[in-house]
Parts: structure tokens; C-alpha cells; sequence
């Protein structure tokens, strides 16, 4: 094994052990998905109160064949690497129960995105553990890389937040959100609603839509602006994909922006990233961001157009909400909180052709 | 090795390109047009004007 030491988890010795609470979902679907494919982690358990003894690939189809069965949660060992994929509210109240188990917890929810309890009062129902908050970091490695390494508890960052962030980050670190109105409008799949489902997510219902769920207060819009600092006016639409959300940005800034300006600040934070690729209006048949191009990889796509008769700069972004926005997201930071290759276990860049993602 | 024009990536150009031909930029895909070889000069390649239906 190539890694070195760090945190608490020791790499060197052997595969690293990983179990997932909550991995019948989606996003614990993926998770299974990426870890079984992983070269330096090997799984050990995947829970699901209502799916225990079956294989995981009775739920995943994917998974057909892989040589692993659901468990009780309460049947959760100790292991090295614990990822949880469970609905909000859950993790906060177990928390002290995973770090028992495992030296690394990896957290797909809401629970420990936010900073401060006084967030989670303003943005959800409260928070029951809210002394773990400063112990958590933010999974999201193009933002918060240099807080990963030696991390006890990961905060994988919610989807529509994550496509937003990206787009608008070299923005603000460029200063060039200082003073700007911005409006962001995303549009995202259905796998986003999560695989229980209700009314509203049936085909029938589903099927077609252009359905905006959440034209003001959405959650996410906390996490943007933690990490942008800067109020965003934010809206989401479901639409007819099943994975996938892209966000279009409206940047209006404070003075002048030019192009050359737009490509030092893209450039200078992501020329090096090894998940985020430039797509701002080249040539090809895909000259913006495409959730297509990205479905089924960590990879996102983020672009801009300067629209200099309006005093406009908008910024596109797409991604694959139930990889680079989920499960994704959560192995990145955890090959970069142990020392591993970043890359590992996610090096899938894509299908072209493909249909509806 | 030059420079696009657009987004200031560095440009490699093959060793046999000749100006008037038309290359991208793998950084941010623009097109560009080779005007010279000897220094490389590459300038914005003209656009095709295309409906794009929407």
C-alpha cells in the first residue's frame, strides 16, 4: 500500500476496512458501488433494517454477484471506516455509538454540514449533538482539502449545494462575489428525492415535470453560504432526469469583470483539480456544463459566460448529485483524509453516447 | 508550445502545423487558428454562425 499513515487509521498494515449504515438508498448504493471497486479499501458491512439478510445486489443491480449481505444495524462491528447513508437526524443522534465503532466516520446527511447549532436552528429542526459540530469537517476536497488529512468525522455536502459551490467558489475567492447579487437556479434528477419516495415522486406524477420544490429558503442554501460567504437567492427544480443537477448561476457583480479576469480565477483553482473539468462555451456539441457528461463519475463540470452588455457573469455547473454530490464526494475526502491517491476508486470519466441520465 | 488566446493555457501544437489550420484548446476548447508557425501565433478561430434551435 502506497498511502502513509495519518489520523488514526492505520494504512499501512493492510486494506482498510469500510462498512455502511444506511446502504440500501441511493446514495449507499453508490457508496457500495465505489468501495467494492476500491483498490485500497475492502467492505465488511452494508446495513438496511428492511433488507437484512438479503445481497446487496438484490437491491443494486450493479452489486449482482458481489459476495455481501445486508445486516441489522445493530449488528454494526468496529470497523476502520464507518459511512453513513442514513436520512437527516440520524447520525447526530448515534454519533458517539460510530466514533466507537470506527476511527473515521464518513456522513452522506445534513447532519454535520453547518457550522454552528445556531444554523441548524435557523436552516433544520435543531441539532442534538451540536459539541461534534467543531469536530466535523466539510467533505467537499476543492474547498476544505487542507482539513481532511487526520479528519474523526466527514460532512459530505448536500448536492445542489456542491454543483452551486463549485461553480461560484474561484468567484469568491477571487473577490469577484464582493458586493454581487446573485441568483442561482438548479435543476436536478429524481434519485435526488432519495429511494423511498412519495405521491409526488411516483413515475406518473414524476415523469415530465418542470416542478419547482423549492423557489426560496432551500436548506442548501446554508452550506453556500458558509462556504461562499455571500447571501445567494436560490431556487430548485425537479426535472425530468433521474440522476444529475445543474446549477446556472447569475452573477451580477459590483464593477467591471472581464474574460480574462473570469479564466484567472477558474484556472487558478481548478487547473490542478483532478474531478473538475472547464467547459465554457469551446467548440464541440457540449460547449457548457451537462449533467450527461458526468453521470455516473465524481467528475463536475463548471463553466461561465460574460455577458457584458447586462453587467452579467453566468456560471454553469453539472454534476452526478449521487456520486461528486454524495457518495462521491464522501470517498474523495476520505482518500484524501487517509492518505491515499485522491483518484482512487473513482476514475470512471463517463459514458458518451449516453440517454437521459 | 504557445498560448490560448481565450483562457491563457498553454497550447502544444504539432510539429507539423501549418498556419490557417484550426486546433483547441484541451483547457478550455476553444478553437483557435494557427496564423503563424515560426513563432506559433494563434488567434480566435472564426465562428460558424449556428442556430442552435432554442
Amino acid at each position: 500500500m502506497a498511502a502513509t499513515p495519518t489520523g488514526d487509521v492505520d494504512v499501512d498494515t493492510e486494506a482498510v476496512s469500510a462498512s455502511i449504515v444506511g446502504a440500501s438508498g441511493f446514495a449507499g448504493g453508490e457508496l457500495l458501488r465505489l468501495l467494492a471497486g476500491h483498490p485500497e479499501f475492502e467492505l465488511s458491512q452494508a446495513t438496511s433494517r428492511e433488507y437484512a439478510g438479503k445481497s446487496v445486489g438484490s437491491v443494486h443491480p450493479p452489486l449482482r454477484g458481489t459476495d455481501l449481505r445486508f445486516s441489522q444495524p445493530g449488528d454494526l462491528e468496529s470497523v476502520d471506516v464507518l459511512f453513513t447513508a442514513t436520512p437527516h437526524g440520524v447520525t447526530m443522534e448515534h454519533i458517539d455509538d460510530y466514533q466507537d465503532a470506527a476511527e473515521l466516520v464518513v456522513d452522506l446527511s445534513a447532519d454535520f454540514r453547518l457550522d454552528t447549532e445556531a444554523q441548524y436552528d435557523e436552516w433544520y429542526d435543531g441539532h442534538s449533538c451540536p459539541e461534534k459540530l467543531d469536530v466535523a469537517q466539510y467533505a467537499l476536497p476543492e474547498v476544505n482539502r487542507e482539513n481532511l488529512a487526520g479528519a474523526d468525522v466527514i460532512a459530505s455536502g448536500g448536492c445542489n449545494a456542491t454543483a452551486t459551490i463549485l461553480g461560484l467558489y474561484p468567484l469568491a475567492e477571487a473577490g469577484i462575489l464582493d458586493g454581487a447579487d446573485v441568483v442561482v437556479d438548479v435543476k436536478v434528477g429524481s434519485s435526488e428525492g432519495g429511494a423511498g419516495g412519495g405521491a409526488a415522486s411516483s413515475h406518473a406524477e414524476r415523469s415530465g415535470v418542470v416542478r419547482p420544490y423549492a423557489p426560496t429558503g432551500h436548506r442548501h442554501e446554508a452550506e453556500i453560504e458558509q462556504w461562499l460567504g455571500q447571501s445567494v437567492s436560490f431556487t430548485c427544480h425537479a426535472v425530468d432526469m433521474v440522476r444529475g443537477a445543474s446549477a446556472t448561476c447569475h452573477v451580477f457583480p459590483d464593477g467591471p469583470v472581464s474574460n480574462g479576469d473570469l479564466w484567472k480565477a477558474y484556472r487558478g483553482e481548478y487547473d490542478d483539480e483532478p474531478f473538475v473539468r472547464m467547459q465554457a462555451g469551446g467548440s464541440g456539441t457540449y460547449r457548457y456544463p451537462e449533467p450527461k457528461a458526468v453521470a455516473g463519475t465524481n467528475h463536475a463540470e463548471v463553466g461561465f459566460e460574460l455577458d457584458a452588455s447586462n453587467e452579467r457573469v453566468v456560471v454553469f455547473s453539472a454534476i452526478d448529485n449521487v456520486v461528486k454530490g454524495s457518495a462521491g464526494q464522501a470517498v474523495h475526502a476520505a482518500n484524501v483524509a487517509l492518505g491515499f491517491e485522491e483518484t482512487a476508486g473513482l476514475e470512471f470519466a463517463g459514458l458518451h453516447p449516453v440517454g437521459s441520465p | 508550445m504557445t498560448t490560448c488566446t481565450e483562457c491563457g493555457a498553454d497550447v502544444a501544437l504539432h510539429d507539423d502545423a501549418e498556419a490557417g489550420e484550426i486546433v483547441d484548446c484541451t483547457t478550455c476548447g476553444a478553437e483557435l487558428e494557427v496564423i503563424d508557425v515560426s513563432p506559433p501565433v494563434l488567434e480566435k478561430a472564426p465562428e460558424l454562425e449556428e442556430d442552435w434551435g432554442e
